[in-house]
């Protein structure tokens, strides 16, 4: 018997080369034994003089794609010494461990497809052990060749002997493809294949001002030349997207040259989950692009075949998701064919099958750290450790919200949130939703004791989860939900005490009965009380005043007792017939909104017309707000009302401001300025009084990075809890949803 | 009022309301009838009952007691029955006025006449002031359905096409400006009306028709719900081909209503197989209910209970049964 250790990594280490990265570690440190994959994660067994520096450099030095939660040691007793140091079969189904999210292309592959080897050159399906598809690809567990849509490619002999080489870059990198032997690129119009090079013919094609679609990692996109107006312009028209703004593949070059990136921006585009980051615009490009934003979303090339389209057409490209408005991404090529005809003028076209609809992931930075606003590619599916006291949480399954709709799971002490899935009104996105529930719950053997949902009932997401929770189903007020979303995701412990939550967002079902939206909720993940709210105003029309700021207008004039003034702006709008319906109820619910404030705000600046997606009105009142020097100094006053904070103060110096001729960008400023001052005074008196430990900021208004900082310079030196791994809108309400269900469960034991 | 306390001065009006309404004024607790069309070999009864309630009472193109015989002789019809006899009862608030149940009642007499069926028995309460709202109506009818003659929403099939007989919501939009002291100057009047004439002409023409129903309360939506369902098929209707009068679609912008939920009184929508759809579209614009008949959509093999609506802008919209009352759902 031979003393040595066995050695436990925990975390992401499968599918990242982990083990060849181990095999490597040992030959250096003249380690002998072995390394192999089991459902908990990678076992070492080690006999050696040096294990000490071997097992440090196991976190030290992991490779790019894994992520080591623990290394754990114990001794081993071998009944022999080992001749050599292997890589062991893997045992067991390993359903516990985790997949690893899709990656951009590498610089050591970027290299290869710019180099001389033909197998690479060019290739772009080019990858190794450190980048390249995954999640899109995986059609089961455990992680290997033939349960991914990589399984109808046979390897040649030198993809072979590379996937069979612990020294090689591609040891066991399962998608590991050549030339040769792996997936082939074409370009295709309506009249079919065309001879010769996809690339070539479709940067041709793009140069005359085409659109085209694209497949890629985890959809097709529509694209065209991000320089030519025209040709953005049809994209639009064809798309039926009027003015929802567009994102921006680019190199480096021309990030830096149409974009005002900071150090953070630069480490977010250049991270292996490549998401789009919006960033202040640099040299001009058409205005068509997103009309009225400061700002654009820009992604670097983060496949091969995006890395070859750049380097053939040097022009940014507009790259957005091939779908009709509303509806989710296409991903298979006939459906392409059929879905996509009308719109594009040729398609670049690929044999590898997606796996799995996986959008772009969405992101800014700002004073306060980076913002996720939609989370798919690249970021799912990463798990998140839960907070302590949530070790023994059971197994628990989340429906999130209506529009923005992901799905949560809970196990053994950690959530998964699923990709961004979208608006459940969509026939084919709906589909989706109940097949990624399955999805989920078979990749990651989920068996949910507690399914939790939103409290709307007309929400699909809360139907499917009585359908398929009965009595186990959890409902959760909504603002709760995004409280508890950001502080499960800060750490914040299942017993950490009270919090305040500043809860500003559009719309969500009340405990009471009414729709909220601007709140100030106390309480942790067991439960809140409701401590302050905008006053409530009616939504005339219900879901017609989310498409018509103009509507939220009149309703907070009139409240505010200013109904000539009202009649005065929205002289063409149809008043009379709108107060009736608020005056008797009909379809005219009353709401505490902080989201449909601003719309009204929006409204009074003069944004006029119904909105063509959701948010665009707050969002170009952001942009006027932004283009103002920052100040805090001058804000718009809310008052105190028994009915909860009252607007109506900041109506009558908004109209001062408008009879001085004041800049309406300054007064987008003072809106921004008050709301957050009013809000912020509510929380942090509840810290100061000791009732709250900290205050938490979520919703989905809190997507306004100015809103933010004004907010948090408004709440001074209190502890703060900001989202950053998930969306404060309604994409993270599920691990809110989850957590709170988990806690309630934990409470009872 | 003399009449108060459903006394005797108020019964006595009431009789004198009714007793000319209701056929045979004999003196028995009960109707006795007989038809030939029973006697056919394979011929089904077919019974049915409702009870409506209305506020107002009275608006443009009816009041409660139209809709009262028209909702159950259109409940008959849409099964292929060819309604026969009704009969009706009444609760009344006490107070109410007698000229206005004077009206009622001509009017439901009017309605009859024209549908051709009788109203054959009925019977009367009155109740304290507040329990209940003016007057109530319940009409129950029997109907003889030929033989060999099975409508049944079981028997759709994928391909069937779908056919409205006219514009929609007319009715709900009716009673929202009629109740609300709405500010809303509209032309528009309810559709409702007995739709068994209409629907004898279009099973002539499409013999192989498979079900029709009325979609009155939670408006085409949920009867398309109810259809999808039974049948264990999808539907897919096209928003472009939906008949709408300008001023509903109008009313239903501004006060954020779905048109597709508002209740019809005379609307019904009809599956027939696809070589039929056109003889039944032309047989059903022949007639004055059927003036602004279109195919609306069809049914589709798979996600049996679906209704979806391609929309304006070409996605697939799903369109579900409304579960009480609409709460805004956009975060
Ligand atoms: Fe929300
Ligand atoms: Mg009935
Ligand atoms: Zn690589
Ligand atoms: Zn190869």
């Amino acid at each position: 018997m031979t003393a040595g250790l066995r050695i436990r990594v925990r975390g992401q280490v499968q599918g990242v080369g982990f083990r060849p990265f181990v095999w490597q570690l040992a030959h250096r440190f003249d380690i002998r034994g072995e390394v192999l994959n089991d459902p908990e994660g990678v076992l070492i067994l080690a006999h050696g003089a040096s294990v000490d520096p071997f097992v440090d450099a196991l976190s030290c030095e992991a490779p790019p794609l894994a992520h080591v939660d623990a290394v754990e040691i114990a001794d081993y007793r071998f009944d022999t010494i080992p001749a050599d140091f292997v890589i062991a079969a893997s045992v067991g189904q390993g359903a516990q461990t985790r997949v690893t999210p899709d990656a951009a292309t590498c610089d050591a592959c970027c290299d290869d497809i710019r180099g001389d080897d033909p197998r690479r050159r060019g290739y772009a399906f080019t990858n190794c052990t450190h980048c390249g598809p995954r999640f899109t690809i995986l059609n089961g567990l455990p992680y290997d060749r033939a349960r991914t849509t990589m399984a109808a490619f046979a390897m040649c002999a030198d993809c072979a002997a590379e996937y069979g080489d612990p020294a090689d870059r591609r040891f066991h990198a399962q998608p590991v493809a050549c030339s040769v032997c792996g997936p082939t690129l074409w370009f295709e119009d309506g009249s079919g294949r065309l001879d010769g090079d996809a690339l070539s013919l479709a940067v041709a094609k793009l140069k005359e001002g085409a659109v085209l679609a694209i497949k890629g990692l985890g959809g097709f996109h529509l694209c065209c030349d991000g320089t030519n107006p025209d040709a953005v312009a049809a994209l639009r028209a064809r798309k039926r997207r009027p003015t929802k703004p567009l994102a921006l593949m680019g190199t480096e070059a021309h990030i830096a040259r149409y974009a005002r990136p900071s150090k953070q921006d630069w480490l977010h585009l250049r991270a292996p989950s490549a998401p789009i980051v919006l960033m202040s615009k640099g040299a001009a490009l058409p205005d068509v692009i997103a009309p009225s934003q400061n700002r654009l979303g820009w992604m670097l090339p983060y496949t091969a075949l995006h890395h070859l389209l750049l380097d053939k057409i040097a022009v940014p490209l507009v790259m957005t998701s091939g779908n009709l408005s509303g509806e989710p991404q296409v991903i298979d090529n006939d459906e392409a064919r059929t879905m996509l005809a009308d719109i594009v003028d040729g398609f670049v076209m690929h044999d590898r099958d997606i796996a799995r609809r996986l959008d772009d992931s969405v992101l800014q930075t700002t004073r306060h750290g980076t913002m996720i606003l939609r989370r798919a590619r690249g970021l799912v599916p990463e798990t998140l450790p839960l907070p302590a006291g949530f070790e023994d949480a059971p197994q628990t399954v989340a429906y999130g919200a209506h529009l923005k709709s992901a799905i949560c799971l809970i196990k053994d002490g950690q959530a998964l949130l699923s990709h961004h899935l979208g608006d459940l009104d969509d026939a084919l996105t709906w589909d989706e939703f109940v097949k990624a529930d399955a999805d989920y719950a078979q990749l990651f053997d989920h068996q949910p004791e507690i399914f939790a949902c939103d409290l709307h009932p007309g929400y699909r997401s809360s139907q499917h989860a009585a359908e398929r929770g009965g009595d186990a189903v959890v409902e959760v007020q909504h603002h709760h939900a995004h409280l508890a979303a950001c502080l499960a995701e800060t750490g914040w412990p299942r017993k950490g005490g009270r919090v305040a939550g500043i809860v500003l967002d559009g719309l969500g079902l009340g405990s009471d009965g009414t729709i909220w939206g601007g709140e100030v909720l106390l309480g942790d993940y067991v439960g809140v009380e409701r401590r302050a709210w905008l006053r409530p105003a009616p939504l005339p029309g219900g879901d017609a005043a989310n498409r018509a700021p103009w509507r939220n207008l009149l309703a907070r004039l009139d409240q505010a007792g200013m109904v000539e003034v009202a009649d005065d702006i929205l002289n063409d709008a149809p008043r009379a017939l709108l107060r009736q319906a608020v005056e008797r109820g009909v379809n005219a619910p009353l709401s505490s909104s902080a989201g449909r404030l601003f719309d009204a705000f929006a409204a009074a600046l003069g944004v006029e017309g119904d909105q063509s997606f959701e948010g665009e009105a707050a969002m170009k009142l952001e942009a006027m707000a932004q283009r103002a020097p920052l100040n805090a100094e001058y804000a718009y006053p809310f008052a105190d009302g028994d009915d909860g904070l009252d607007p109506a103060p900041m109506w009558d110096a908004w109209l001062g401001d408008q009879m001085t001729g004041t800049h309406p960008e300054a007064m987008a400023m003072r809106f921004h300025a008050g709301l957050a001052q009013a809000f912020a005074a509510k929380a942090r008196a509840l810290v100061i009084s000791g009732e709250a430990q900290a205050v938490a900021l979520s919703g989905g208004c809190f997507q306004n990075a100015l809103l933010l900082e004004l907010t948090v310079l408004a709440l001074g030196d209190v502890p703060l809890l900001l989202h950053e791994k998930v969306p404060a809108n309604d994409g993270g309400l599920a691990l809110g949803q989850a957590v709170i269900a988990a806690a309630q469960a934990l409470a009872r034991r | 009022m003399a009449h108060g306390g459903g006394g005797k001065a108020m019964r006595d009006l009431i009789e004198e309301v009714f007793t000319d309404v209701f056929l045979p004024p004999g003196s028995e607790d009960q109707a006795r009838l007989t038809s030939d069309a029973l006697r056919e070999p394979g011929a089904q009864l077919a019974f049915t009952t409702d009870s409506f309630v209305v506020a107002p009472i009275e608006f443009p193109g009816g009041d409660i007691g139209k809709i009262a015989v028209c909702g159950t002789v259109n409940d008959l019809a849409v099964g292929g029955a060819k309604p026969l006899w009704l009969s009706a009862a009444f609760i009344i608030e006490e107070g109410c006025e007698i000229a206005l149940l004077h009206r009622v009642v001509a009017s439901m007499k009017a309605e009859a006449d024209k549908a051709g069926v009788r109203i054959v028995t009925g019977d009367t309460k009155v109740v304290e002031r507040g329990s209940a709202d003016q007057v109530f109506v319940t009409t129950s009818g029997v109907g003889v359905i030929p033989p060999h003659r099975d409508l049944a929403a079981e028997t759709i099939q994928a391909g069937d096409v779908a056919i409205v007989n006219g514009v929609l919501g007319d009715h709900g939009a009716t009673i929202l400006a009629a109740r609300g002291d709405m500010a809303l100057t509209t032309d528009i009047t309810s559709d409702c009306q007995s739709l068994n004439g209409l629907m004898e002409t279009v099973l002539e023409a499409a013999p192989n028709a498979r079900a029709a129903r009325d979609a009155t309360r939670g408006g085409l939506a949920s009867c398309l719900n109810e259809m999808a369902e039974a049948s264990a098929l999808s539907i897919e209707i096209d928003e472009t081909a939906l008949p709408l009068r300008d001023e509903v679609k109008g009313v239903c912008e501004v006060l954020g209503l779905d048109p597709l939920y508002l209740a019809n009184e005379g609307t019904l929508v009809l599956f027939v197989p696809e070589a039929e759809a056109d003889a039944a579209l032309a047989a059903m614009r022949a007639r004055p209910e059927g003036q602004g008949a279109a195919i609306i959509g069809r049914a589709k093999a798979g996600h049996a209970g679906r209704v979806t609506m391609k929309t304006l802008f070409g996605g697939q919209r799903l369109v579900d049964t409304l579960v009480g009352e609409q709460l805004p759902r956009i975060c």
